[in-house]
């Protein structure tokens, strides 16, 4: 067994910035990642990262940006609290060294982004998270952090304990990739997943392959309610052979989006009046899609995206990545003719639950960045938010794991957190039981924390071998009719009878995942045994996400609902959550904290 | 048990024919002379294609050690449905998906930046993400990075490259901050550019696996922990003091010096960084750098 004070789950930016930040705590910090930290995919980012740095610009205007793009579903403190760091977090990068796009003066560049009142995106031509990825692995180098890579974390040793808010976070369960060994690994302070997001449970989306959800997954299944799943962000601008990314900085700089007849559909037919194409990213994948189904697309499928008046030369000064992209993955040269593009499944609002210290409500186990929801992009995201999210918080959460004191949380978690009037809740789902055999994290209630690990060890071994040798269905499969029935029926235009269908899909997946077997009998480098263990994380995530948006009959943020046009403030300016209960998804709702610092925001109607 | 496969010699044979133009044309004209020419294969390949029903064969490397029948390395073959706009990691998955579960590859963000899926394709070193199908004789031969022990069927250990990296002091270094917590260095904007392209690097470890010199001498730094140097050595932010150390590192035995020019890192980067040119500065740098000690 392996023991350190910090475990960090995951080495993408919210992973590296906590393990910097717990190191300069002066705690010793571990990172176990399935990839080497350079492969996370925080590098394919390529927008920016929004922070009030310049006079005219203020922290408040960013966290009002915040809160009216999230449709009023964000809590203010958490909201605030990435507003205030961001600024210090993004000089500290520039530090650090990251070459960041400069001024005529040597400053730091910064552009406007969707729904944002001011240009506050700090940025890297069109690889910003590339740049900040490896600027933070730099720094974790320099500071001989060990990092375990290649190291599949598959199962948290948590105690079993009957109220999850008793239980205890003691360590993790990896799969040495390399060598196939189970390894446990203590941590004696606490445990920080920082796994990303998982838009593998979609098939078009601009998710990286190893984006499978395994820390909400994990969490959830520990105990953890997960929060507002069904706030799936669609970003407006993929191209649509591969779901390959074309960042908004391309709209930020001046794009312009063109329907099938040439016409500059975000103004033409009123979809937003003073933002046009920089309208935020619900409101234009939106657009795109009806522009579609009306008839107006190219090939009934997508739009074009026109960025050639720009002129080649500012095309490669802040934009140069994108021509690779068009180029590579679609056959499309962006500086000779329009590229196209539709949305695709980009970036999950919802997550772990958290506070603004990145703690869960299981004593010891923290979560950062995507796989996290604190909530700072509560039903939609702004663009260039994401980033700033992830060393804000995988920082916070860094100092609170490595014993600082930040002061007590003012976002409740656990299940007290509850909303307190639940007597006429009417779940309009009815969450079905789940498989559960051997799911809690350990059993037996153990105390001493290193036999807590163990006994963790011990479940997955045999859950493992398990699959080995036993004959059955291969997760692929599986894995493929859950991708496509989200696409379906849970992706930018929702219905209650696709969702309910979805859900159908989902537990015949549950059903025959119980069949699921791993083909290849090696313990080296087993991929094979990686993505079957995957594949149930996608399950439970997806049902996660499919139930949520069923039982939110609103139109809020990314999430629009076909029988519900509008934004009902009065039942719904609460979070959604989900919790694991003896192996059924237990369904409640805690209240959103409007109430900041100076100020209460007052949620209005959200025009561009 | 260490399978070092044998290096084909064509990549360096065209690379070193490539020379000159490429040190004359701008980037541009590069990036549209290699368009046109991928446009031309492209209509040639579908011309030749039927839509639906042409099937592509792969020429897979296998092995396992720990698997009867997979302890001697050989090659399967797989017939992959052809579709437009295929990549070689898209093959290969389907292959995976639907032939053999056990075929084993790094591979995550199939947009040219994790830089996981350097393979050997038909005698070069790529991305499968980004090497189209069309773009490629058929059958397509897939194999491990040569000049790495193989650990298991295309997966290679990447140990011997994430320690070279690390053996450059690959972070910044500076003790001339600001004063002031919001403020921020400096950089001229042309300082930025002169060292953009080098840190646009992925680690994929192409580069290092196609130099002759890097494969007969195993402590040379290689093309890309050299060009990480670069990256910092070139960056005006870190200070003179500072780029004299960094020029010392690159210098030992192992260093820029053992370099000769064979240009088949430039050829093979899929990120476009002249690595090449940046081994050439640096060299030129650090005998500058000596001539004012005389």
């Amino acid at each position: 067994m392996h023991e350190h004070d910090v475990i960090v789950v995951g080495a993408g930016g919210a992973g590296l910035r906590a393990a910097i930040a717990a190191h300069e705590e002066g705690a010793d910090v571990a990172m176990v990642t399935k990839l080497h930290p350079v492969r996370s995919h925080t590098g394919a980012a390529e927008g920016g990262i929004n922070a009030a740095l310049r006079d005219g610009d203020d922290w408040e205007l960013h966290a009002y940006d915040t809160m009216k793009g999230s449709d009023y579903l964000g809590d203010a403190p958490a909201i605030e609290k990435l507003a205030q760091d961001a600024p210090e977090e993004v000089v500290q990068l520039e530090h650090w060294g990251m070459p960041f796009s400069r001024e005529d003066d040597g400053r730091v560049s910064q552009r406007p982004f969707g729904g944002l009142s001011f240009p506050r995106t700090t940025y890297a031509g069109a690889e910003t998270g590339h740049h900040l990825l490896h600027t933070m692995y730099e720094q974790v180098v320099k500071r001989g952090i060990t990092v375990y890579d290649e190291f599949y974390v598959s199962r948290l040793a948590v105690t079993d304990h009957d109220d999850p808010e008793d239980r205890e976070c003691h360590g993790v369960v990896a799969y040495d990739i390399k060598s196939g060994d189970i390894v446990g690994f203590r941590a004696t302070n606490g445990v920080i997943l920082a796994t990303g997001g998982d838009g593998q449970v979609f098939d078009h989306t601009t998710n990286a392959v190893a984006n499978t959800g395994d820390g909400p997954a994990m969490a959830y299944r520990a105990g953890v309610p997960v929060e507002d799943m069904e706030f799936v962000q669609f970003h407006p601008t993929t191209l649509p052979s591969t779901g390959v990314l074309i960042s908004e900085g391309v709209r930020g700089e001046g794009g312009i989006l063109y329907n099938g007849n040439g016409e500059r559909f975000m103004f033409e037919y009123g979809y937003a009046n003073n933002a046009g194409e920089l309208a935020s990213r619900d409101v234009v994948a939106r657009a795109e899609l009806t522009e579609v189904n009306q008839g107006r697309g190219i090939e009934d499928e997508y739009v074009h995206l026109d960025m050639r008046h720009l002129g080649e030369e500012r095309i490669y000064d802040r934009l140069e990545n994108i021509i690779h992209l068009a180029e590579d993955f679609e056959g499309v040269d962006p500086v000779e003719e329009p590229m196209p593009v539709k949305p695709g499944q980009h970036y999950h609002m919802g997550g772990v639950e958290t506070n603004e210290h990145g703690q869960t409500c299981i004593d010891g186990l923290y979560a950062a960045g995507e796989c996290a929801c604190a909530s700072v992009h509560g039903s939609n995201r702004l663009g260039g938010n994401a980033l700033p999210e992830l060393i804000v918080f995988g920082a916070r959460a860094g100092r609170h794991a490595a014993g600082t004191d930040l002061g007590t949380a003012e976002v409740p978690t656990g299940p007290s957190a509850r909303s307190e009037d639940e007597t006429d809740l009417d779940t309009p789902v009815d969450p079905g039981a789940l498989e559960t055999d051997g799911d809690v994290a350990a059993d037996g209630a153990l105390v001493e924390p290193a036999e807590v690990v163990d006994h963790a060890v011990e479940m997955e071994r045999a859950r493992v071998e398990d699959m080995l040798e036993r004959d059955g269905t291969n997760h692929a499969e599986i894995r493929e009719d859950l991708q496509k029935a989200m696409t379906r029926n849970v992706n930018v235009f929702r219905n209650e009878e696709g969702l309910k269908t979805a859900l159908e899909t989902i537990r015949e997946c549950r059903e025959r995942y119980k069949d699921v077997a791993v083909a290849d009998p090696s313990r080296t480098f087993n991929t094979d045994l990686i993505h079957t263990i995957e594949t149930r994380n996608l399950i439970d995530i997806a049902e996660t996400i499919t139930l949520g948006a069923l039982a939110r009959d609103e139109f809020r943020g990314a999430h629009w609902r076909q029988e519900h046009q509008e934004r009902k403030d009065d039942e719904w300016l609460k979070h959604t959550m989900i919790a694991w209960d003896g192996g059924t998804p237990d369904l409640y709702y805690k209240p959103v904290i409007l109430e900041g610092e100076n100020k209460e925001y007052e949620p209005k109607v959200r025009s561009y | 048990m260490s399978t070092q496969i044998e290096q084909e010699s064509e990549a360096e044979t065209e690379a070193e024919a490539d020379v000159e133009t490429e040190a004359e044309s701008t980037h541009q004209q590069r990036r549209l002379t290699a368009k046109h020419d991928r446009a031309d294969m492209r209509q040639r390949a579908e011309a030749e294609l039927s839509e639906t029903d042409e099937t592509v064969k792969l020429k897979v490397f296998r092995y396992d050690p720990e698997v009867e029948g997979k302890s001697d390395p050989r090659f399967d073959t797989f017939r992959v449905p052809f579709t437009k706009g295929m990549t070689v990691l898209d093959a290969l998955i389907f292959a995976r998906d639907h032939f053999d579960s056990s075929l084993t590859f790094r591979h995550s963000c199939r947009q040219a930046i994790c830089g996981s899926d350097a393979l050997f394709i038909n005698g070069r070193q790529r991305l499968g993400c980004k090497t189209q199908m069309s773009d490629l004789d058929w059958p397509v031969r897939i194999e491990p990075l040569p000049h790495a022990e193989v650990v298991k069927d295309l997966v290679v250990d990447m140990e011997h490259f994430y320690d070279q990296m690390e053996s450059v002091e690959p972070y910044f270094q500076t003790n001339d901050l600001p004063s002031g917590e919001l403020e921020e260095q400096r950089q001229d904007r042309a300082n930025r550019e002169k060292i953009k392209m080098s840190t646009r690097c992925i680690w994929c470890g192409a580069c290092m696996s196609s130099c002759n010199i890097a494969a007969g001498d195993n402590e040379y730094l290689g093309p890309a922990a050299i060009n990480k140097a670069y990256r910092f050595a070139m960056d005006e932010r870190e200070g003179e003091d500072m780029q004299e150390h960094r020029l010392n590192i690159i210098e030992q035995e192992h260093g820029v010096w053992r370099c000769q020019t064979q240009f088949s890192c430039t050829e093979v980067c899929p990120k476009d960084i002249p690595l090449t040119e940046h081994i050439q500065e640096l060299k030129r740098e650090a005998v500058k750098s000596n001539l004012k000690f005389w």
